[in-house]
């Protein structure tokens, strides 16, 4: 027993780490919020990202490595509005860390500083899968990225007081090289107005808030429910009344129900990243936009 | 609008002009057309000047629609009243239809000495499965609890697990106490809705009489580093198989365990364990079969060691298991009981020497081949190693038969709520004929779901 207990002292003084270097150690749940944190924090945050763009940000286990992270965070940034119930609960629980327990300074809930869309007025699972808070995809509008980056600059510079002016700096910084690119995008995007648009996973609705696009249909029969032949087929029937330009769907959503409607229904499937490292241009926020404005635009050619 | 209007007058102001001008003299003709040059450009200054008024409202009205997209986060109203703090609910209905060739009555691990009340397949036909009701909520800023109970087909209620854990504790540390399942294993501290098979594998049934549950307190802590290490000990009262209720002050059973895990690459993650547990039961009491063939009761009170190597691990393609993602997990277990045997506690009550080296396991294998489908393959060993009887030789003995289990199963799950199940196996625990069985079965999650560990 005593032997074992040696080994096991033994075995994790060779596994700590050297001392970071950055001041916050901060998980994001997901690649937007770690792209954000890089925007904001420079050097001075070091971030774990928990998730990629081509995972299903429900469909996430709380698996080891993300709980050995979320033990040393002193900042979790998340989407909040239950995306991530089926895991974070368990990495809060067993983490053994109160730093980010919510209500801390060190649990930040993106989707609690943007007003939601599609709050359910009746939550019961005969609707599917719905999220009670509201449709917790907000990062797809970029007006929600400037209000939820003011909102983390301020936290980090309540979570490390020493580096709040280089937070304020860099968090000024962003917004106004944000602003101008929403106008560019705005601009760019001009011509997607009123266009009417069919979605995989209800995962747009913050998108097409902020471009004018009208979605007609959804692919998934209830949320969180993968499409079925039936669906799909009463959907191309629908898109006879109700015609659409092209069939959206994330990074993440599997090609095929989409591929097999552009087939029949004669319009473009376009796939959106959805977040950063949602494809290959998708590298930061800015670059996200750009390409999702882009691939919207060759939806319509 | 207002440009047009100012477009059109000009246009209208530069016609008339021009209409003058066929019957007038060059001097005048070249005034003429000074005067239009000059008029043009001052409508041009004043269109360009409006045109930017207008651009700049339009600014400012879409810069207002944004602030009415985003008015300071409302905050979703909360439920008021009585039963605002109500904690969440998650209930689990299962059901179970089982085709059994041979008689469930007569099930046996042979070589094992059986533990627990629930062994074996369940009964034949159409069956209520085991019900779990789970009520959970913080309790304050430090502590957070719950209950389960598994409401059971013979109409009981049984506190499976009703315990509390810290939220606050720093350093990557958690205790927990109360009742609970103890976290030794991969698959022990898992509730029985999250099993890939209907039944639990053989192992299981022999070492811990299904699964091991104790009252008591739980030390958890979780080393900084990039490699999940996490170690564990317990303390607990001891009073399920292998250990037996005592009336003793001190505790009856003891365990101890470290996991590690982590990812490898993008795809996939594994994680790795070894478990401990010693119990001390006193007239550990089971039904069992002489060497004669009388059904006799014996009771065991001595120490029970119990080593587990447990590991798993899981791939999908980049991660996303939504398609397709594969699972391989297996546990092997070794147990050394030594004490004392009382053969026959009613008849003979015959005391003597028992001192045992037994080892198992299992090997099991998911995919999901489709969203929604998966199958999976399952392969039970049990090794009944030596058993010494000592002065009760005569009377008992170990058979000389390594049971084992094979189990094909697939299921279908239309939501993350609700599963369906096909299950086939081929079991030999018994020391004669095998068993060829069928299940079908329904696993249902109403209310607040909670999250699902690794």
């Amino acid at each position: 027993m005593r032997k074992f207990l040696l080994a096991a002292c033994a075995a994790v003084s060779i596994l700590l780490p050297p001392a970071a270097q950055a001041a916050i150690r901060a998980v994001a749940c997901e690649p937007e919020w770690g792209a954000l944190l890089a925007e904001l924090g420079g050097d001075k945050v070091s971030t774990y990202v928990a998730t990629n763009a081509l995972q299903d940000p429900h469909q996430i286990q709380a698996r080891p490595s993300l709980l050995a992270a979320v033990r040393r965070a002193d900042l979790l940034v998340c989407s909040g509005s239950e995306l991530e119930i089926g895991w974070l609960p368990i990495l809060l629980r067993q983490s053994g860390n109160p730093a980010i327990q919510p209500g801390q300074p060190g649990y930040f809930e993106a989707t609690a500083f943007v007003r939601k869309l599609e709050v359910p007025s009746r939550v019961d699972r005969a609707e599917g899968d719905v999220h009670p808070g509201g449709n917790p995809h907000i990062q797809t509008d970029p007006r929600n990225i400037a209000r939820v980056a003011e909102a983390l600059a301020a936290r980090l510079a309540e979570v490390d007081p020493a580096d709040a002016a280089t937070f304020q700096a860099r968090g000024k910084d962003f917004g106004a090289r944000w602003r101008a690119a929403m106008q560019r995008w705005a601009a760019a995007a001009a011509p997607l107005k009123g266009v009417a648009v069919v979605v995989h996973h209800k995962a747009f609705p913050y998108l097409e808030d902020w471009l004018g696009l009208k979605e007609v249909a959804q692919l998934e029969p209830k949320p969180g429910v993968e499409p079925s032949s039936a669906h799909l087929a009463e959907v191309l029937a629908e898109l006879k009344r109700q015609p659409a330009r092209m069939i959206l769907r994330a990074a993440y959503n599997d090609q095929r129900a989409s591929e097999w409607l552009s087939e029949r229904a004669g319009i473009p499937a376009v796939m959106l990243p959805s977040t950063v490292g949602g494809s290959d241009r998708a590298k930061d926020l800015f670059s996200l936009f750009d390409d999702t404005v882009d691939r919207l635009l060759g939806g319509l050619k | 609008m207002k440009t047009n209007a100012i477009s059109a007058t000009a246009a209208l102001a530069v016609a008339t002009w021009a209409a003058h001008a066929h019957a007038a003299q060059p001097s005048e003709l070249a005034q003429i057309q000074q005067e239009i040059a000059a008029l043009r450009q001052s409508y041009d200054q004043r269109i360009a000047a409006l045109e930017a008024r207008l651009r700049e409202a339009e600014a400012k009205a879409t810069a207002a629609a944004n602030a009415a997209v985003a008015p300071p986060p409302a905050a979703a109203s909360p439920s008021a009243g009585a039963n605002a703090f109500n904690p969440a609910l998650s209930l689990i209905l299962s059901g179970t239809y089982a085709s059994l060739q041979r008689d469930p009555e007569d099930f046996r691990i042979a070589g094992f000495i059986p533990g627990g009340e629930e062994l074996g397949p369940g009964p034949r036909g159409f069956s209520l499965g085991e019900s779990e009701l789970g009520v959970y909520a913080n309790v304050d800023p430090w502590f957070w609890g719950g209950l389960n109970l598994a409401l059971t087909p013979e109409n009981e209620a049984e506190v499976e697990e009703a315990f509390l854990q810290t939220t606050a504790l720093p350093y990557g540390l958690t205790v927990k106490f109360g009742r609970a399942f103890s976290g030794i294993g991969y698959l022990n501290s898992q509730h029985a809705h999250t099993w890939d098979f209907v039944d639990a594998p053989l192992a299981y049934q022999a070492f811990l009489g299904k699964q091991f549950g104790d009252d008591g307190v739980a030390l958890r802590w979780l080393a900084p580093t990039d490699l999940f290490v996490e170690l564990g000990a317990e303390l607990g009262r001891g009073r399920n198989f292998p250990g037996s209720d005592r009336d003793r002050n001190g505790a009856g059973a003891q365990a101890l365990f470290a996991h590690l895990g982590g990812d490898l690459g993008v795809s996939s993650n594994w994680r790795a364990g070894v478990s401990w547990l010693r119990t001390t039961p006193r007239e550990r009491e089971f039904d069992d079969q002489d060497l004669a063939g009388n059904e006799v009761l014996n009771s065991f009170s001595g120490t029970s060691r119990l080593w587990i190597v447990d590991g798993v691990w899981k791939w999908a393609p980049n991660g996303n298991a939504t398609r397709t993602n594969f699972k391989l997990q297996g546990e092997w277990f070794w147990r050394r009981e030594d004490g004392s045997l009382n053969y026959d506690v009613d008849g003979a009550a015959s005391p003597g020497r028992y001192a045992s080296r037994q080892s198992g396991g299992y090997l099991q294998a998911v995919y999901q081949f489709v969203p929604a489908w998966r199958v999976g393959l399952r392969y039970d060993r049990l090794h009944p190693g030596s058993a010494d009887f000592g002065a009760n030789a005569a009377v008992l003995a170990t058979p000389d038969h390594k049971p084992s289990r094979g189990s094909l199963m697939f299921d279908w799950s239309p939501s993350e709520f609700s599963r369906w199940r096909l299950q086939l196996a081929r079991d030999k625990s018994r020391a004669d004929e095998a068993d060829n069985e069928l299940f079908l079965q329904y696993q249902m999650s109403l209310g607040a779901h909670g999250a699902h560990s690794y």
